[in-house]
């Protein structure tokens, strides 16, 4: 196989990739999380806070 | 525990103070050498020469007025967003110490004439061995600070900030890779880029455009997702939009480095590509500033009175103006007109004026009391003069530099029916004196705006304390 072809590919996958992406941010499973997370800079006593870490531990803590 | 800790503060009040500063050092270079063009008698010794000044003032106002202002942001912002005081702390310090000294060390060496003549990356392989290790830091701070968030979410600014110190430091590894000389000893540093010919002209040019890419849009756009949102009191307009808006200008950014190669050695092919994706990154740079703009749609009525919310809005606009202007320009048959020519220095000051100077001095009004335990700015009413002195002076500078830049484009490529040229390079000289001189003017105007900046700000640090917020409780502690 040639390296251009490589490279071909590579662009298409990348491509594939952001469609990915398009579809996932816009997929009506993201919106609640969005919502809570566009609230983070002004809420500085936001509820979503304590409520998202309870539903979704993170590993570390 | 984690309650009654503070954030750190004092790396973000050093660099918030220096970013003001350091606005005015790299804005009177500037003004300086716009006055060369217009009295080239100002030209009194090798060392304050334009050659050598020029390269001094885009140093200064992107790496230290710019640069100031993304440390301070993006270490308050992440902070903030992140529930938990910054990592590392000394080397965040390191980082701020690092800085100034790589910035004192850019205005003594290139009015030496020391560079290795690549545009935004002049500075000597000492120097970037330094850049590299403040950045390093950075970078540990930055992102050890996200590892150890209490929240799950990694608010969208943070991804931008973090997208620009990724990019910027594999930019800056890349294009200042270079071979030292030593025959004239340690304290004249010499070098030689690592490529050559072409791929050296590429290599320049895909950090060139990424530095504008990455440097100047995506920690930028970090600001405008965190303090718009913030001094208008709304969360951003579409959060969706936002994270499609982060991974478009990721996906294409990289590509249009060689639209400024048009007409050049650069391969035919190699150049169409680069136009294409530029033309391409009008989406999401249309995207991002309608996000940010509509943040206040419901809420228009906070701009009548805000100085500081005019200053980011009016930015937003500046912002869609010249990521409107560049892809035009990136067209190969629109930049055979512009292409050297001062439209160019119009285009990008229409960015580094009206976008980049304009949001990071909302972010640092904003930010300024908060630091120093104040309700707000000493004085509101020289906001306000600051930002129409700022616009005036912007509009005089780009509206000059238009005219100037198509009547050179025009006067360089008008043939006399035997195919001659119709104006010598000295003609168009001559006559661009008088849009120089606006642009003088406009530059003053800008600068004068800086030190009314600076006068607020001592006001408002005079008989303050350095006020350090407390921590946000951490997830599960309420």
């Amino acid at each position: 196989m040639d390296i251009n072809d490589l490279r071909s590919i590579v662009t298409v996958l990348a491509f594939i990739a952001f469609v990915g992406i398009l579809w996932w941010a816009f997929s009506d499973r993201r919106k609640e999380t969005y919502e809570a997370a566009a609230m983070l800079p002004l809420d500085d006593d936001s509820e979503f806070i304590p409520q998202v870490s309870r539903n979704t531990e993170r590993k570390s803590s | 525990m984690q309650s009654q800790a503070t954030y750190n503060y004092k790396v973000v009040r050093q660099f918030a103070v220096m970013t003001v500063i350091w606005g005015i050092v790299g804005m009177t270079v500037g003004v300086f050498i716009a006055a060369q063009l217009v009295w080239p008698e100002l030209n009194v010794v090798e060392y304050l020469s334009y050659g050598r000044l020029r390269p001094l003032h885009t140093n200064a106002v992107i790496f230290a007025f710019g640069g100031c202002a993304l440390f301070a942001t993006s270490y308050y912002c992440v902070q903030r967003t992140s529930h938990v005081t910054l990592f590392a702390p000394a080397l965040a310090a390191f980082t701020f110490w690092g800085w100034q000294v790589v910035i004192v060390l850019a205005a003594l060496s290139l009015p030496l004439g020391f560079t290795q003549a690549k545009e935004y990356a002049e500075l000597e392989w000492p120097i970037d061995i330094l850049i590299t290790l403040v950045w390093v830091s950075y970078a540990v701070v930055f992102f050890g600070t996200l590892v150890k968030r209490t929240v799950s979410h990694i608010y969208v600014a943070n991804w931008f900030f973090g997208g620009f110190i990724l990019t910027v430091a594999v930019l800056h590894l890349v294009n200042s890779a270079a071979i030292p000389v030593f025959a004239e000893g340690m304290l004249s540093p010499k070098s030689y880029s690592a490529y050559a010919g072409v791929q050296d002209a590429m290599i320049q040019w895909w950090y060139g455009h990424n530095a504008v890419g990455f440097f100047l849009t995506a920690g930028f756009l970090g600001m405008m997702y965190y303090f718009v949102p913030k001094q208008a009191g709304r969360p951003v307009y579409s959060y969706r939009l936002s994270v499609v808006h982060f991974w478009a200008l990721i996906f294409t950014y990289m590509w249009a480095g060689p639209h400024h190669l048009h007409y050049t050695a650069l391969p035919d092919w190699t150049q169409s590509v680069g136009m294409v994706f530029s033309l391409i990154l009008l989406a999401p740079s249309w995207g991002g500033m309608i996000n940010g703009i509509m943040t206040l749609s419901g809420a228009w009525h906070k701009l009548r009175d805000d100085p500081i919310l005019k200053f980011m809005i009016t930015s937003l606009s500046f912002y869609g103006m010249s990521t409107f202007e560049g892809p035009m320009m990136g067209i190969k048959t629109v930049n055979a007109l512009s292409h050297y020519t001062d439209w160019t220095v119009g285009h990008v000051h229409s960015g580094a004026l009206g976008w980049v100077a304009m949001i990071s001095i909302g972010c640092i009004y904003y930010l300024l009391p908060r630091l120093f335990g104040k309700a707000e700015m000493a004085s509101k009413k020289l906001i306000e003069v600051h930002f129409w002195i700022a616009t005036i002076g912007i509009v005089l500078y780009i509206a000059s530099m238009w005219i100037a830049g198509v009547m050179q484009g025009l006067m360089w490529r008008a043939t006399n029916v035997d195919g001659t040229l119709t104006y010598s390079f000295v003609e168009s000289v001559k006559a661009t004196y008088p849009f120089w001189t606006i642009r003088l003017l406009g530059g003053v105007l800008f600068l004068s705006g800086m030190f009314i900046m600076a006068f607020n700000m001592f006001k408002t640090i005079a008989g303050g304390k350095s006020v350090n917020a407390p921590v946000l409780a951490a997830a599960g502690a309420h």
